[in-house]
């Protein structure tokens, strides 16, 4: 390999991506853009859940309890209902996600200190929010029985004190804004590399670089220097927004964020460039880097739905994809501090990507036309 | 290989074949080509004459034979081939987003040319080109001919001794053609041998030796005069009023051997002058055309190649 020859390639490449428009608004503004979305679209904490109130009772006790969900914040009240039989066309028609049915002789119950049930109904179509609501539901029940009984009848004095570490607001876009970067990188860093050997064949320019004395593993690396360059500046752009914008804090080692990224961007431009090599199209390669990178970064990372609770095939499958030991390193360094040797089983993971994909990308390159 | 460096030809094409599936494009071609010789390379399209070429730059890899260019084989010495000779596509392949400078900077950067050297010959890259007010514009907003002179100054930035030229001048004026075939001269007469390939009957008898290919076999192989000489059926120049018509009743006919369209005349091929001459006037008048001149004209290389390809089995 002759560094001269790498240079003019790398050269060539940052000359004609300062001149393309196109190109600067998918390696710059695009990954921009998705973190301000997503970090201001999703977000998993629940609030306001909608609730259908049954109240039979109509006691001073029925309404408090009532109160006692409305003044939570994490449902409010949008109907009250007359009969039982209006429960369900509620659910249905998603005017609530919740309905919460009071008996007659709640007051009573209470009274008589001989236990008082009451019915929550819940929406279990959308589980996640169900489960959430399940658990404010029962935090608000304890509290209300403590309130109304006496000390003495308050014989489960035992109380868990919960403290949540790293996120101590359990904010979810904390968790989200680390993980949104490692998900933007996998799939913006392989689909700006697919469009550019394919890009070449296309416009005809393959076929005066091949007759040169260039040597493929310089046109590959030659290409991917400048790429990395961009996919760190973006790296770097999406924490910038995360922390200023987002106050997301970032704990750890700037240093070793971007010397992790650097792992993965090799790797997953090393795709992008095998894809493009392969296919010679600019439309194949950017389809299939698009479908090889987003939906497994997306669904099977550990973005959104946590690797532990996945079924035990999708959690093998999950040590595949990896925007997974991406997301570790992210979430580790964003929220834990965590150091090297914390991280050292997902930096492995990322270094076996990066070879995986500049192996193949060096394979799949060829000078010759057809 | 015990031949002394003078008299070993620039390229030695043996045995050279192309098969593409059950479609063979190129089929056992073997010759010679000598130190600075501007050698062409004709045929209709499809004749496999770019592929030819491809397979002498390295770009494609043959199926059977091979080839010596500068002493190098393409099948065991391909990366050192690539910087002892120069191609040029058939289609303009600089970058057209890049400026004309920064082209050259690219290849002189590819092909190794460095230090005092590079400066050199960037400048005699545009002065021979003519583009030293374009030096800083964009590839793409200059005139083909511009385009095509930068290419050839790309391709030969690293003084290759022997230079590949696909159907250079396609699509460019008569001016800038010649202008184009005055800066070959010049490569040829510094010792550069200049393979190239054209569909341009004029630019063929630019040439030193042709070479005429027709669905993947070489059909010819001489110098322009020597092809020319090598015709002795008479050529007839015919003229009526209605030359498409006149060609289908010409065709076929006793003693023509063969009949074409040359702008509004025919040119037909016969057997025998006198022999033809009262056929030829008798079909005309069956068809009811008018015959307002009949002459035997001297056959012009296209001539020459139309026969030759007709004779080899025609056009696929």
């Amino acid at each position: 390999m002759s560094r001269r020859r790498l240079f003019a390639i790398a050269r060539k490449e940052v000359i004609q991506l300062a001149r393309d428009p196109r190109s600067l608004v998918l390696a710059f503004l695009l990954p921009l853009l998705l973190v301000l979305v997503f970090g201001y679209a999703i977000t998993l904490d629940v609030r306001d859940i909608r609730l259908a109130v049954l109240d039979l009772d109509a006691t001073s006790e029925s309404r408090r309890l009532v109160d006692a969900f409305a003044e939570s914040g994490y449902f409010s009240v949008r109907r009250r209902l007359e009969r039982y039989g209006d429960a369900e066309p509620v659910l249905v028609a998603g005017q609530a996600s919740a309905v919460l049915v009071i008996p007659r002789d709640f007051a009573a119950d209470v009274a008589a200190r001989r236990g008082a049930p009451v019915q929550l109904l819940l929406d279990g179509s959308d589980a996640n929010t169900a489960t959430i609501a399940m658990g404010y539901a029962d935090a608000i029940m304890s509290g209300f029985a403590a309130d109304v009984l006496p000390i003495r009848d308050v014989f489960l004095a035992v109380e868990a004190e919960t403290r949540v570490w790293y996120n101590q607001t359990l904010e979810s876009r904390n968790m989200i804004v680390p993980g949104l970067i490692a998900v933007l990188m996998s799939i913006i860093a392989a689909m700006l590399t697919s469009l550019t050997i394919a890009r070449e064949w296309e416009r005809g320019t393959m076929e005066q670089l091949v007759a040169t004395p260039v040597h493929r593993l310089e046109v590959v690396f030659g290409k991917l220097l400048p790429y990395v360059g961009i996919g760190l500046v973006d790296v770097a752009l999406a924490s910038a927004v995360g922390v200023f914008l987002f106050g997301v804090p970032l704990r750890g080692s700037a240093a070793l964020l971007l010397a992790a990224s650097v792992l993965f961007l090799l790797g997953a431009q090393g795709l992008g460039i095998f894809l493009s090599a392969a296919l010679r199209s600019q439309v194949l390669a950017t389809q299939a880097a698009i479908m090889v990178t987003y939906l497994p970064s997306l669904l099977l990372s550990g973005f959104v739905f946590a690797i532990a609770n996945m079924p035990a095939a999708l959690q093998v499958v999950s040590y595949a994809v990896p925007a997974r030991y991406f997301i570790t390193v992210t979430r580790g360094i964003f929220l834990k501090a965590v150091g090297l040797e914390a991280l050292l089983g997902s930096l492995i993971g990322l270094a076996i990507y990066s070879a995986i994909g500049l192996g193949l990308a060096a394979r799949a390159f060829r000078k010759e036309i057809a | 290989m015990s031949e002394p460096a003078a008299t070993r030809p620039a390229v030695r094409v043996s045995g050279l074949t192309k098969r593409f599936g059950a479609f063979t494009a190129v089929d056992d071609v073997s010759f010679d080509v000598g130190m600075g010789e501007i050698f062409g390379f004709l045929g209709p399209n499809g004749a496999g004459k770019t592929t030819t070429i491809k397979m002498l730059t390295g770009l494609l890899h043959p199926t059977s034979g091979t080839a010596e260019i500068a002493g190098l084989s393409i099948l065991h010495d391909l990366e050192t081939l690539k910087s002892r000779i120069g191609y040029m596509s058939q289609l303009f392949s600089l970058y057209a987003d890049l400026t004309v400078e920064e082209n050259i900077d690219l290849f002189a950067g590819l092909y190794g040319v460095r230090g005092r050297r590079f400066e050199e010959r960037k400048a005699w890259i545009v002065e021979m080109a003519g583009i030293g007010e374009h030096v800083g514009r964009l590839t793409a907003d200059l005139p083909l001919g511009f385009k095509q002179r930068l290419a050839l100054g790309c391709a030969v930035i690293h003084g290759p001794p022997v230079l590949f030229l696909d159907e250079p001048t396609s699509g460019v004026d008569p001016v800038a053609r010649r202008r184009f075939w005055d800066l070959i001269f010049d490569l040829s007469k510094a010792g550069t041998t200049v393979f190239v390939s054209t569909h341009y009957m004029e630019e063929a008898e630019y040439c030193h030796r042709l070479a005429l290919m027709n669905r993947g076999r070489l059909i010819a192989l001489d110098s322009p005069a020597t092809l020319r000489g090598s015709m002795v059926e008479p050529l007839l120049e015919l003229r009526t009023d209605d030359a498409p018509h006149a060609v289908e009743v010409v065709k076929g006919l006793s003693g023509v051997l063969e009949a074409s369209m040359y702008g509004r005349a025919l040119h037909v091929l016969v057997a025998d002058e006198r022999a033809a001459t009262p056929v030829l006037s008798e079909a005309l008048a069956g068809a009811g055309l008018t015959l307002r001149s009949l002459r035997r004209i001297e056959p012009a290389l296209e001539d020459v190649f139309v026969a030759r390809v007709r004779a080899a089995g025609g056009v696929e």
